[in-house]
């Protein structure tokens, strides 16, 4: 069917991870002297990085 | 629980992302197996995380942060003992059956193994449970929202609805299973920061076992008798019952999630499909049951203010707002976003794993075969479109019904119980005995299923009310779950027996016809040249054994 799930994917948690990364750092609310949602941010974006690459490598 | 404009930017983003979805595959959908069967196209990988989150509604995901805050670890045994047997079984055993007949449906295999009405019959109980119970998951999201947001309940129902509507309309069961998948990595990503928090602030595994009683971390140590644990059951009650008659008939043989498997790219993939999806299985209980138990700790060991849990109002704790007490009390604007994303996501992909199995099933089985046979293929296709409207708006108007008569509900699901518990015999003794007839499977249905209700008119619970009147109560057991277990091993020893005896005095169908639909009968599928990890022999065992290992950790 030609369409590769993992594109939405990475689209979808890459924008929240840049979002929370963005929000995080410009409106820090430490949690428990953590700064959640900029941590947070950075691994969705890994994540989302991570799906994206395997797409694009897929399509070769 | 405060919501910031960020976190409705997020929640937004993630209906533009599920529409686009819809909007990518409408022009693929070009017949009613593209639509209804997803074209037989899905991978393996995409196929195991919709079959793990079919079943993950946000009732689910709710319900298992609550059993874990009244139960604890015991509640893993929903996991560990009543889904991943059923899950390996059905992938390494039952699948070849199924995905190598070429059934479209749960219904048409018993079709085509038994007869008419045996279909028909399963066809009819499956279709209304599943209308009846997309609309009860809206009536609930729209309640918690309301609870929780202040949001307007009417609102949530209608707006969920369409946006499910629009995205199966468009793309039909593969959107369906799109959704389910990003659903997986949003439950994942939106709770994990859940468990971490909490278990920073209690101080670890360790800070947690001493702040809630002993039997709340051990998952076996209690179970030699009803009494010493609080499920109120025994070790051969939870096997049998929970883990035997219960987990199998609804892993191996309920439609919505067998659906996904039957999608699968080759008979490989399908079989893989479970096993891919028990891995992840396997260590949900640390995501969705220990931040219940963390609110427990909270709530009888205060860090500081007050307990964690409100209390209920007829007494005790309001389990149910385990979860997102501990979601308002970690997460800021911008996580809390993702959170109810993923919470959103469930209950949206729960409706639509009803709608889609409600499609096929009402357009193969019922409309193809008793209303308008032998029409065209796009025929199929405008109906199985125009049923996903119809199957909508039947689950809003249960919504309703669920909303005002909250009784009528209850007693539905308790109704549909009885329905369910015989069918693992049915199709245990169809895929593996091939003397088994169709006269056997049906009488062996309708007899399981009017056991299953004599079980429950006979038997009461300690201390506890009944939903329907009782004929008269030979035996009460120490609790619901008790109940629940024992009637399932009845209903299903019932149907086993009487479909074994119905059978050897009817004629059995020819061997011609059972080819490719019973053991022994079936070429067996060719795993001996795939690599290890590809052969679900093994991949069922190492799935055994890593459960094995997490039950024993936790003894």
């Amino acid at each position: 069917m030609g369409m590769d799930l993992r594109q939405p994917i990475g689209i979808l948690f890459l924008s929240y991870g840049l979002i929370l990364l963005v929000y995080g750092l410009a409106r820090p609310h430490p949690v428990l002297d953590l700064n959640v949602n900029a941590i947070w941010g950075v691994v969705l974006v890994l994540f989302g990085s991570a799906m994206l690459t395997l797409a694009w490598r897929a399509r070769g | 629980m405060h919501v910031e404009l960020i976190d409705i930017l997020i929640i937004a983003l993630y209906g533009v992302v599920v529409l686009g979805i819809g909007f990518a595959l409408r022009g693929r959908m070009q017949n009613s197996g593209d639509f209804l069967l997803a074209g037989r196209h899905i991978p393996a990988w995409t196929a195991g995380l919709a079959f793990l989150s079919a079943n993950l509604g946000a009732q689910e995901m709710i319900g298992m942060a609550a059993s874990g805050a009244k139960y604890g670890i015991l509640t893993s045994h929903f996991y560990w003992v009543g889904a991943i047997p059923a899950m390996v079984f059905v992938g390494v055993f039952m699948m070849p059956f199924y995905y190598g007949s070429r059934a479209r449906s749960v219904p048409e295999y018993l079709k085509l193994r038994y007869d008419e009405k045996t279909r028909a019959f399963n066809a009819l109980t499956f279709a209304v449970m599943t209308v009846f119970s997309s609309g009860i998951s809206m009536y609930a999201m729209g309640a918690l929202l309301s609870l929780l947001l202040g949001w307007n309940m009417h609102a949530c129902i209608i707006i969920s609805a369409v946006v499910v509507l629009c995205y199966i309309a468009l793309g039909g069961l593969t959107s369906a299973i799109y959704n389910e998948v990003l659903q997986f990595f949003l439950i994942v990503f939106g709770f994990a920061p859940v468990v971490y928090l909490g278990l920073r602030e209690i101080g670890g595994w360790e800070g947690l076992t001493a702040r809630v009683p002993a039997s709340f971390v051990h998952s076996w140590t209690g179970m030699a008798s009803p009494n010493t644990n609080p499920l109120g059951v025994e070790w051969f009650g939870l096997l049998m019952g929970l883990g035997f008659v219960l987990s199998f008939g609804y892993w191996c043989t309920d439609f919505l999630v067998v659906q996904r498997a039957m999608a699968a790219d080759s008979m490989n993939a399908a079989r893989r499909t479970p096993l891919i999806a028990a891995v992840p299985k396997m260590l949900f209980p640390f995501l969705v049951i220990v931040p219940g138990i963390i609110a427990l700790a909270l709530t009888l060991h205060p860090t500081g203010g007050a307990p964690l849990l409100p209390t209920a109002a007829g007494g005790g704790y309001d389990y149910n707002m385990a979860l997102p007490m501990m979601m308002s009390r970690y997460y800021p604007a911008g996580l809390l976003g993702l959170g109810l994303t993923a919470l959103l996501a469930s209950f949206m992909s729960g409706m639509a794993g009803n709608v889609t199995a409600f499609n096929t099933v009402w357009t193969y089985d019922l409309y193809q075969s008793y209303l308008v046979r032998g029409a065209s293929d796009t025929h199929y296709l405008r109906v199985g479109r125009v049923t996903t409207v119809v199957g909508t708006l039947i689950s809003i108007g249960t919504a309703y019904l669920a909303m005002r008569f909250n009784n009528i509900m209850d007693m539905l699901q308790l109704v549909f119980s009885f329905v369910n518990a015989p069918l693992f015999a049915t199709f245990l003794l169809g895929m593996f005995w091939r003397r088994a007839t169709g006269h056997g499977a049906f009488w062996g249905l309708v007899s399981g299923t009017l056991a299953a209700a004599g079980h429950y008119e006979l038997t009461g619970v300690a201390g506890g009310g009944s939903l329907l009147a009782k004929i008269a109560v030979v035996h009460v057991y120490p609790s619901d779950m008790a109940q629940n277990f024992w009637g399932a091993i009845w209903a299903w020893t019932v149907c086993f027996v009487m479909t074994i005896v119905v059978s050897l005095a009817t004629a059995p169908k020819p061997a011609e016809e059972l080819k490719g639909l019973v053991f022994g009968l079936t070429p067996k599928p060719a795993d001996d040249r795939l690599a290890w990890y590809l052969r679900p022999a093994i991949l069922g065992v190492l799935v055994l054994l890593g459960t094995a290992a997490l039950n024993l950790i936790f003894w």
